[in-house]
């Protein structure tokens, strides 16, 4: 029988520790595990993006739930352990829950340190430590009000801009003269100070908190001095320290943290602790990488495996905030047996010291420029000799040795034992060991196998510079495929940042996104245009110059210059009276093809641009309305009869096709989107190979999606069955929200589906109600804006310019 | 050179283009985001789309057909394709639009 493995605390030290041991001994363990917290294992590095808006909480998911089924492991969310028994060996949760163990694990991390001035128990007074913390603050965020946080640390500092980002009026009050002055010296504290205060941040140093204030809420915050900063939102981000309570009720030895050696045993040899709650060697933690290696560690010793001791390091800090290089290491105070080498570069904000003993780097700040920081890095650990390369040290590694400033080359001279990802503590030889023995081809792979640039990601270009190299030509950083040659930054990027930064304009994309060019091209300004209408219906007017021509007048164009005109027949279906409406258009207007579609509809073809708009005014009268059949937009529904005529048909499939056409259509969608409905499984609406379909069928409808019938050919992934054509309805409507907001401009639904995974997008639109709901609403509010029929428009006179010709010019002399 | 009116920048979205209509064919006027107007044959060298129709970008745009990028100010396509188009004299007095067509005045002579 396996042994009962049993863990108190599920965050990323433990989370990692099951890595290791289910990799080393898969079935040796029973594993339960106790989480205080209601969800499942993510990244807590990342909870700033989640602040700013940057990522989804989706998005730092280290173990879904299905990691934990797959592996056997039970997880009690929102339980949190009140007591262990050492005697009985087992642990009590707050709900009840008892649970014996053969080897216990307490992983209970840290607790943010709450400075005990009066006011400190006021709502409003938050800490930043857990996704809780971050969901408390996005609702006072959202009143773009005044915020305070207290402490200039790394954290306070995270957590201000965030808030920023959001929109709030952020003060930082920070009791000592500079900013982070554990990690940075004063002059990068002072560099670092302009940079935040540059993104509108307001830093106070000195500044000594008396009390906060507030009656019934917070008001404000009160300094020594006597002065009053109002804010409705205080963040006290002062320090953290190791949550112990538990282990010293229990009787276990503790000090600063829960005592361990350096294998994470405790004082009871049934127990370890791992994480920011443990002290080894009288150090406790609060980086990831130190925290990752106890793991390592303790996983070595659950598996009976390698006898893994931890050894203590130093570990690199930077700030995760965009824009802000900040990278300080090891020891940097003044000594008289210490030397330093400093260079400063004011116009260019660039700060960099080295400083030095017995001719060996112990320590380095860089601010501005970080790049040489893994090498620096590399040289403290090594205790490498530096004289010979004194004069050039501080220009980094580019300037060594003759070496060519090109920074592959600079990779490339890197030994195989340097660091690449300080975070999980991989260096460079297991990185292209795995590129070559593995086969790796992308950045996602490296991830994968190698947990580099998987956590803080601020390795990712040293990462993708060693898939160049090991790779060479046949590296294709699809990852990082620019959108064009107008930036350097991917679709995903982009649209990441036009919703972090609240960017609701073209010029205003370039201008913070930094493109190369003054107005864009071809490629980016129509994708651009798209993600803007998409992320802001209500605020951003259409900008119809970075619209193919097709969708700035509403027709497709031909390849003589001449347009094709097709009306929207809904769901199929048509009468006498609009086929004599046609007939007549064309025969007014001399149309010279007139052909039905494959989307059950008809297309006049070779209309001349001039004569468009007449044309329209004569659809328009007869009820046709546009059928954007030019559209990156909603074009047909296509249906069956269903069960109107047809004797197989189990539910009306022309009137839900008919309904769902005319609750979609005139929205804009990242390319197009074609639907069908059929009436029974016989499928006679083809609904299969749509990029989305309905199979109805008796007990129901049964929603498709992804799939194409074009330059690929791909039948449809089913998405699920539901019950009533209200819910059909919605799913549908929600999952092409969420396409809109999510994919690249021109990937279809069956492109995207593959990149997000069918799993995924089920989670969201049909296991999450709630996030379903929102996916609709948001349709639904744009389509306030998108459901005005084009046509109709040009036809009472919208951009006429468009139809008639500037001038005609030399016919008259011709002519006498 | 015969210069003859054509109407005036304002009638020329910015980052767009109008036509004229001349016994030759049609020329296409453009006018750039900094308010630089061009004007050249609307027929582009690979398959004669019209360019007055395609996206314009910079100095230049692109086709609407095939996506070739003709430069506004050379009329030469750009990139890795070749061909060109004749560029028209474009003159701006104030407001007030103006094209040269001396090879129609001989032609009309």
């Amino acid at each position: 029988m396996s042994e009962k493995l049993v863990i108190i605390g599920n965050g990323m030290a433990p989370g990692r520790m099951l890595e290791h041991l289910l990799e080393a001994a898969p079935d040796r363990y029973a594993v339960t595990i106790f989480n205080a917290e209601p969800r499942v294992n993510y990244d807590r590095i990342m909870l700033s993006p989640v602040l700013s808006g940057e990522k989804e909480f989706e998005e730092i998911v280290i173990h879904g739930d299905g990691w934990y089924i797959k592996h056997g492991i039970t997880l009690y969310k929102g339980h949190r352990i009140v007591a262990i028994d050492r005697e009985a060996r087992t642990v009590t949760s707050d709900h009840g829950v008892a649970e014996g163990y053969d080897r216990l694990i307490i992983a209970t991390g840290s607790v943010p340190f709450i400075i005990p001035v009066p006011g400190k128990d006021l709502p409003g007074v938050l800490s930043y430590r857990d996704l809780d913390d971050v969901n408390a603050m996005l609702p006072a965020a959202q009143s773009r009000a005044k915020a305070i946080v207290i402490g200039g640390g790394l954290l306070g500092l995270e957590a201000a801009a965030g808030l920023k980002e959001r929109g709030m009026d952020v003060t930082v009050l920070h009791v000592m003269p500079t900013l982070m002055e554990r990690q940075l010296d004063p002059a990068a504290g002072y560099l670092l100070q302009k940079a935040v205060e540059a993104r509108g941040i307001k830093v106070m140093t000195k500044a000594n908190t008396k009390a906060i204030v507030g009656n019934g809420k917070v008001e404000g915050v009160e300094l020594m001095d006597g002065t009053i900063i109002p804010a409705t939102l205080v963040v006290m981000a002062v320090g953290i320290r190791p949550n112990i309570a538990l282990a010293k009720d229990a009787g276990l030895e503790v000090n600063r943290g829960i005592v361990v050696d350096d294998r994470m045993q405790t004082s009871d040899p049934a127990i370890m602790a791992l994480g920011e709650c443990a002290e080894v060697g009288g150090h406790v933690y609060g980086l990831v990488a130190p925290l990752y290696e106890m793991a390592r560690v303790a996983a070595a010793g659950l598996a009976n495996g390698e006898d893994r001791r931890f050894v203590h390091s130093d570990t690199p800090t930077k700030l995760k905030v965009t824009g802000i290089d900040l990278y300080s290491l090891g020891d940097f105070a003044d000594g008289d047996d210490r030397e330093e080498i400093i260079l400063r570069d004011a116009s260019a904000g660039i700060y960099k010291r080295v400083v030095l003993q017995d001719n060996r780097i112990i320590g380095t700040v860089l601010f501005g420029e970080t790049g040489d920081g893994a090498w620096f890095n590399d040289l403290k650990k090594k205790a490498t000799d530096i004289s010979e390369m004194r004069d050039t040290l501080i220009f980094g590694q580019a300037f060594q040795g003759g070496a060519s400033s090109d920074p592959l080359a600079a990779v490339a001279a890197l030994a195989d034992d340097a660091e690449i990802c300080g975070c999980n503590g991989v260096c460079k030889g297991k990185i292209t060991g795995a590129i070559t023995g593995k086969g790796l081809t992308g950045l996602d792979d490296v991830r994968a196998h190698t947990k580099a640039s998987a956590s803080c990601g601020s390795c990712t270009g040293l990462v993708e510079q060693l898939l160049k190299l090991t790779l060479g030509e046949a590296y294709n950083p699809a990852a990082v495929q620019p959108m064009c040659g107008c930036t350097s930054l991917g679709h995903d990027d982009v649209r990441r940042l036009i919703k972090a930064k609240g960017l609701k304009t073209i010029p205003a994309i370039m201008q913070e996104l930094e493109w190369k060019t003054s107005c864009g091209c071809a490629k980016c300004r129509p994708a651009l245009n798209y993600y803007l209408v998409c992320d802001w219906p209500d605020q951003y007017a259409d900008d119809y110059q970075s619209r193919f021509i097709n969708e700035r007048v509403h027709a497709n164009i031909q390849k003589d210059g001449t347009y094709s005109v097709v009306p929207r027949m809904w769901g199929g279906v048509t009468s006498a009276g609009e086929l004599r409406a046609i007939a007549d258009v064309v025969d007014k207007f001399g149309i010279p093809t007139v052909k039905v579609t494959g989307g059950q509809r008809i297309d006049m073809l070779g209309i001349r641009k001039e004569d468009l708009p007449a044309v329209w005014a004569d659809l328009g009268k007869a009820g046709f309305v546009s059928g954007h059949a030019y559209a990156k937009g909603l074009r047909t529904v296509k249906t069956c009869v269903g069960s109107d005529w047809c004797r197989f048909g189990t539910q009306d499939s022309t009137g839900l096709g008919i309904r769902i056409e005319k609750f979609m259509w005139g929205s804009w969608t990242p390319a197009k989107v074609k639907m069908a409905v059929s009436g029974c499984p016989r499928n006679c609406a083809e609904a299969t190979c749509k990029d989305v379909g309905v199979v109805c069928v008796d007990s129901g409808y049964e929603i498709h999606f992804a799939g194409a019938a074009g330059l690929d050919i791909k039948g449809t992934e089913v998405l699920g069955l539901v019950k009533t054509e209200d819910e059909a309805l919605e799913v549908i409507v929600a999952l092409v929200q969420m396409y809109r907001e999510q994919a690249r401009y021109l990937e279809r639904i069956y492109k995207w589906a593959k990149r997000v995974g069918t799993a995924e997008i089920k989670k969201q639109i049909l296991d999450d109600v709630e996030k379903r709901r929102a996916y609709f609403e948001r349709f639904v509010f744009s389509q306030k804006f998108a459901q005005v029929d084009p046509w109709s428009e040009r036809v009472s006179g919208k951009d006429k310019h468009e139809f008639r010709p500037l001038a005609s010019v030399g016919f008259a002399e011709a002519a006498e | 050179m015969n210069w003859i009116a054509i109407g005036s920048v304002s009638d020329v979205p910015r980052r767009g283009a109008r036509c004229v209509a001349t016994p030759q064919g049609k020329i296409a006027v453009f006018r750039t985001a900094d308010d630089k107007v061009f004007a050249i044959e609307d027929h582009c060298p690979h398959k004669g789309g019209p360019l007055s129709q395609g996206i314009v970008h910079g100095a230049a745009v692109t086709c609407p057909l095939h996506n070739w990028v003709i430069s506004l100010e050379t009329g030469k396509a750009l990139g890795a394709d070749e061909g060109s188009v004749r560029t028209i004299p474009v003159r701006i007095e104030g407001e007030r639009l103006f094209i040269a067509l001396e090879p129609l005045a001989s032609k009309a002579a």
